[in-house]
């Protein structure tokens, strides 16, 4: 392993300066993969021939004299992200065997730049859950405590990153499924702001939350990663017309004279001492740094589990609508046209799904959508508004990003709150559409292991170079 | 208190178009009660003068030119279908007595 760059630039360098060919790279990750996935099982689909042709023109684009950011490194895909050629089942038994006729934007954007794809990347299904149980293809393992969860629903990427599958992967976050994974395997995850980066090909889950984010090993490779994917796209309409900023470049100049608020709200009932710990830790290292840190409210907090929570499934009972067993997909084949249906999702969606289906269709359902769907959007204009507020007086926020440590594989709380409140400090930031940047604490001992923490910085919309900034700083001091 | 009772769960089943076993049902009944009495929360917050948020964006009525593109090709589109026949998806007969 030791031979592996570990970052995209590192392999950028090795690639440039010859001292290794693309090919070569992505052999050595396809060899890596084949020697860890017994433990890991971060992939559900490893593309070797499609990575190595791939690997080959980029080889070929190299000796021509191009050299862009990923021209010939290796990247792992959550598998609810569209690549052509690959199947793509968003972790769901209703979606086996389907093969994506278009590719969503991100990946075309990477695959103009020359980038390689070694395959699909584990998630719970369709994006919802904390671990990958939910993914109907098995559970992937934390390569910090093999009997642990990665964190989910981006774990299969999260994993992939911290084991070394994959130089730098791509995650999709709609209520904390890239930051929480990363918290939970050490790794970097970003959150872009809600409509910086195209949903185009990516398979639905909420669509006013939904966002692809990079899932990297340190915040270069996440500047470098969120460049190559941003952007306006005429196919989504929810996209910026902003133009995208060099992130890569605007990483120096530190946090002295920063002002970050420290939200009191954040600090749970029942958050583990270590996951504390290492937040105040964090406060500690800024302050070192020079900026100042300042306990702030944001009132709405709490509201952010129940909101999400209906907002999300209403938007979730629509978009799945459209596994209907008749134009892709599993099919039950039964005999008349509603049977069909009915059976078709009720065997090819799982418990969990379903769960949150039937939650989203009461929410939407007459005599309910006032008490419960409009309500949920009303309060998610106070949550928005409480980040507003204190974006007025702050650059950005440091809060922890799960109240707990990763669990072991099938120890997942049985209460369904229970289970929904450890999101509940990923949920606000999506709600209000703000990027938000995870990064590696520190660590817990828990039971003789050593289990990852994360901490995140929220930051105002459009302004991930900030959160750059400040997680450069950080990550270099914590060095 | 929100209380779902199984013959609701099986309502909300039927629009959502998903079969549920009898143990899914009791137990769905049991979760969603759970979550909704959660939410209840909400209600304390006064929201009377406050507008929905359905997207955060400041974006509105995004306008493209109305121009012919190339789209997905018939065998394309096909090509996941469970059933399909001479280039169109198979379905069942939607109205009864129909063939």
């Amino acid at each position: 392993m030791s031979h592996l760059p570990q970052t995209i630039h590192e392999a950028r360098r090795l690639l440039r300066s010859g001292a290794m060919t693309s090919v070569e790279l992505t052999e050595a990750y396809l060899e890596r993969i084949a020697q860890m996935e017994s433990d890991i099982h971060a992939y559900l689909h490893v593309a070797e021939a499609q990575a190595l042709a791939q690997a080959r023109l980029a080889d070929e684009r190299m000796a021509a004299g191009q050299d862009t950011p990923l021209l010939g490194v290796p990247l792992g895909v959550k598998d609810i992200i569209n690549v052509q050629g690959m199947p793509a089942t968003a972790g769901s038994r209703i979606l086996e065997g389907f093969m994506p006729p278009y590719e969503a934007t991100v990946i075309r954007k990477l695959r103009e730049q020359g980038a390689v794809f070694l395959g699909k990347l584990n998630t719970d299904e369709f994006a919802m859950g904390w671990s990958t149980e939910n993914s109907a293809y098995g559970v992937t393992h934390n390569p910090w405590a093999l009997d642990r969860v990665p964190g989910g629903s981006s774990g299969g990427p999260a994993a992939a990153v911290a084991a070394g599958e994959a130089v730098a992967a791509l995650g999709t976050d709609t209520g904390g499924s890239v930051r929480q994974p990363a918290s939970w395997t050490n790794t970097v995850g970003l959150r872009p702001t809600y409509g910086r980066v195209s949903r185009y090909g990516v398979i639905a889950f909420a669509s006013s939350l939904d966002q692809v984010g990079p899932m990297t090993r340190d915040v270069r490779d996440s500047a470098l990663l969120l460049e190559a994917i941003a952007g306006h796209d005429p196919k989504d309409s929810t996209t910026f017309p902003d133009a995208v900023p060099h992130y890569a470049d605007m990483l120096d100049g530190g946090v002295r004279g920063m002002r970050f608020g420290l939200p009191r709200e954040y600090f749970t009932e029942g958050m583990h001492p270590g996951v504390e710990k290492a937040t105040r830790e964090a406060v500690a290292r800024l302050r070192d740094l020079g900026a100042i840190v300042e306990e702030v409210s944001l009132p709405h907090t709490d509201y952010g589990m129940p909101v999400y929570y209906l907002i999300a499934t209403a938007e979730a009972s629509a978009n799945l609508s459209r596994y209907d067993g008749v134009r892709y997909g599993y099919s039950a084949q039964a005999p008349d046209l509603q049977e069909n249906y009915k059976r078709t999702r009720g065997r090819g969606f799982g418990p969990e799904v379903k769960r949150r289906i039937l939650l989203g269709t009461y929410a939407l359902s007459a005599g309910y959508y006032d008490a419960y769907y409009l309500k949920a959007q009303k309060v998610r204009t106070l949550i928005r508004a409480d980040f507003d507020a204190v974006f007025e007086q702050y650059d950005a926020l440091v809060a922890p990003v799960a109240p707990i440590p990763p669990y072991r594989i099938g120890e997942a709380p049985t209460d369904p709150v229970a289970l929904y409140l450890l999101d509940v400090l990923t949920l606000p930031s999506a709600l209000a559409g703000v990027p938000a940047l995870a990064l590696p604490a520190g660590f817990v001992e828990e039971d003789g292991a050593k289990l990852p923490v994360g901490v995140q910085f929220i930051g105002r919309p459009l302004d991930e170079a900030t959160l750059f900034r400040i997680g450069r700083a950080f990550e270099m001091h914590g060095e | 208190m929100p209380k779902l009772t199984p013959e609701e769960v099986q309502h909300i089943a039927e629009l959502a178009k998903l079969d549920l076993s009898e143990d899914e049902t009791e137990r769905y009944a049991s979760d969603l009660s759970a979550i909704l009495d959660y939410a209840q929360q909400l209600q304390d917050v006064d929201t009377d003068h406050i507008p929905p948020t359905a997207s955060v964006l400041p974006l509105r009525n995004v306008m493209r030119p109305d121009e012919a593109r190339p789209g997905l090709e018939p065998e394309d589109a096909l090509a996941n279908a469970p059933e399909s026949d001479k280039g169109y998806f198979k379905v069942h007969a939607v109205l009864e007595g129909s063939q």
